[in-house]
């Protein structure tokens, strides 16, 4: 009896129920409208509507946007001077990319190989807390650390080596009057900043890599050195990939470092932002921002072709 | 020489003893089958061959030679995994070759020896596919397959038919023992299953809570088995102790019957030995089981082999009252502790 009145009171919710659980492609509808609205309208519309906008011109005098069909945007982007910013900024992203994956690798493959519960779970700590707090912090931080009368500088003078970072900072391209005002220094700091970016999905790809499979490579002869190349680093790969996707992408578009640590060359997010904020440009502000997602998207082919992702 | 001697063997996980003060041999050529329940020690202990994982006392003799601080690279035995362990990055080919590749083999050579390979497993067609295009089957002899090229001296086989379902498994085990006979090496078979131990070995090693209860053909293991684990272990059994077996047989020992070796029947004429009443009948296709309750609290299993219903071969309902009999060579005594 007490089964038929439990039933019949909730006779509407269990009636959804049914028609809901006969129905898994309406379920999933109704769990997909509210993201693809976010995503549709919110997010790519509004990216869509900023890249139309990089079809208008810009009447000079009155600074306002002309809604007619013109390429000078784009035309303006070969200007020798963007070109400089462009490839300043993929150099940048590029070597930070790198730099990042070759910090990052042993600190992941330790991670995944050698801890467990509570060491793991320290690593996982140290490598997010600086996540927890504000990035501008961090980055004005590295400014302190990176000054003339900075730690960086006091740890050179205490071992008597100045000579070293003064070697450094008097390269060209790279040097500077001091760290904090040099391109070492841009990016030391966005290599820091995105660094952990690239150790957690390196070290979720490791993770995943059965042991039984280094134990095979080794039953079969394979040094461990040997194990590490054919086995351990293909099967990282598409971690790397995904983690170089994150501090390429993430350095290509970053105008807040560049602005406060460096020797105030511009990089492609600085002249987005000054071309929007400042000089009121959106038309060429929005042509420009398509030049990093064009170079990701150049940087993802290539990966796929160099076989990054075949292992997933 | 062995190929393989276990001298003392013990392994300890923290204080947890895994396997305690094992001694064996395996001898050249032998299909060698490591036999027990999980936990045993079988497992620990064909790691131990392959160096997976070192003895915590004791030595691991291989072809006579010490493995004491030798790393699987260093060993001459060749391991098919239970999860087969294939590289999902590369092809089948290149899996297969991955032994010789490692050895510094040539290109033109190791290519050849890989088909070779696929020939013998009998897969000559898949060399260019990924393993993850494979069925169970299929990736099971690429293991095997990639386990031999490096021609070891013995092979060694971690549970690797357990992943396969009843048809397949007894398929492979006849390839299996085929493919021992044709290459001649050791085989050294870790397995669970009692079935696939007694259909597939020349010599059975069965593990109980890391130490060796019983190494014998499986003729042995089955007839005449060394302790009650082993009796229980392999097979259905019916087993008497103390006043039991005393009226059972007059003897206060430990006994041992197997349940097929009985005959049931109602005739009145025939010698009967204990007579009882049927309390569960269970039809298993070659064979039906009885449970009887005979007098004197004594459960006696039965396995009546199906020759079809007839007057001849009654077959019997629960709650028949049936006398049983059977031969005196039937009984084992078990000379174990009882």
């Amino acid at each position: 009896m007490s089964t038929v009145n439990s039933l019949g009171k909730s006779s509407i919710w269990r009636r959804l129920s049914i028609w809901l659980f006969i129905r898994p492609r309406t379920v999933l509808l109704m769990l997909l409208i509210p993201p693809l609205l976010w995503m549709g309208i919110v997010y790519l519309g509004s990216l869509f509507n900023l890249l139309a906008y990089s079809v208008f011109g810009l009447d000079e005098f009155s600074g306002q946007i002309v809604k007619e069909l013109t390429f000078r945007n784009f035309i303006d982007l070969f200007r020798l001077s963007n070109l400089d910013v462009i490839f300043r900024t993929t150099i940048m992203a590029t070597l930070v990319t790198i730099a990042c994956a070759l910090i990052a690798f042993p600190i992941a493959y330790y991670m995944a190989k050698y801890t467990s519960g509570k060491t793991r779970a320290l690593f996982y700590l140290g490598v997010m807390l600086p996540l927890w707090s504000s990035y501008l912090v961090r980055v004005y931080a590295w400014k302190l650390i990176l000054a003339k009368e900075g730690v960086i500088g006091w740890i050179f003078h205490s071992l008597g080596i100045e000579f070293v970072l003064e070697a450094i900072l008097s390269l060209p391209l790279v040097g500077g009057s001091s760290l904090s005002f040099s391109r070492m220094g841009t990016f030391i700091v966005l290599v820091y900043i995105w660094l952990p970016f690239m150790i957690l999905p390196i070290q979720a790809a490791i993770e995943r890599i059965p042991k039984s499979l280094l134990e095979a490579s080794s039953d079969l002869g394979a040094k461990p050195k040997q194990t590490f190349r054919k086995i351990i680093f293909p099967l990282a790969i598409p971690g790397i990939a995904a983690g170089s996707i994150f501090t390429f992408s993430l350095t290509l578009g970053d105008y807040i470092i560049p602005g406060i640590i460096g020797n105030s060359t511009m990089y492609i997010g600085q002249v987005v932002y000054m071309q929007q904020g400042m000089a009121g440009n959106i038309p060429f502000a929005a042509a420009f921002s398509l030049v990093p997602i064009l170079i990701i998207a150049v940087y993802l082919a290539l990966a796929k072709r160099l076989g990054a992702f075949d292992a997933l | 020489m062995s190929a393989v001697s276990f001298k003392n063997v013990s392994r300890l996980y923290d204080e947890v003893v895994a396997i305690d003060q094992v001694s064996f041999e395996i001898p050249e050529g032998e299909f060698f089958t490591l036999l027990g329940p999980s936990g045993s020690g079988k497992t620990t202990s064909l790691r131990m061959i392959a160096g997976f994982e070192f003895p915590s006392s004791g030595d691991i003799l291989i072809q006579g030679e010490s493995c004491i601080g030798k790393p699987p690279f260093e060993r001459n035995v060749n391991t098919v995994f239970q999860d087969y362990a294939l590289f999902p990055h590369m092809n089948v080919r290149d899996n297969i070759a991955y032994g010789l590749k490692v050895s510094g083999v040539s290109r033109s050579s190791y290519l050849k020896q890989a088909d070779e390979m696929l020939d013998l497993v009998q897969l000559p067609d898949v060399g260019d596919r990924k393993p993850a295009m494979l069925s169970g089957g299929q990736r099971q002899r690429i293991a095997i397959a990639r386990a031999l090229i490096n021609k070891p001296k013995i092979l060694l086989l971690d549970e690797p038919l357990g992943a396969l379902d009843l048809k397949l498994r007894e398929q492979m085990q006849v390839e299996l023992k085929k493919l021992q006979r044709q290459v001649g090496i050791t085989f050294v078979f870790v397995t669970h299953d009692q079935q696939e131990a007694l259909s597939m070995s020349d010599r059975i090693c069965i593990f109980n809570q890391g130490r060796v209860e019983q190494i014998g053909t499986p003729d042995e293991v089955y007839e005449t088995p060394s302790t009650k684990f082993v009796a229980h272990f392999i097979g259905n059994v019916n087993l008497f102790s103390g006043d039991q077996s005393n009226r059972l047989i007059g003897k206060s020992v430990s006994a041992m019957l197997r349940p097929e070796r009985i005959h049931i029947h109602q005739d009145q004429n025939k010698p009967k030995l204990i007579q009882g009443k049927i309390t569960e009948r269970e039809f298993l296709g070659a064979y039906i089981r009885y449970q009887v309750s005979c007098d004197g609290d004594i459960n006696i299993i039965v396995h009546q082999p199906n020759h079809g219903a007839s007057d001849l071969h009654p077959r019997y309902a629960i709650g028949d009252q049936v006398q049983l009999n059977w031969s005196e060579t039937a009984v084992h005594n078990i000379s174990g502790v009882a």
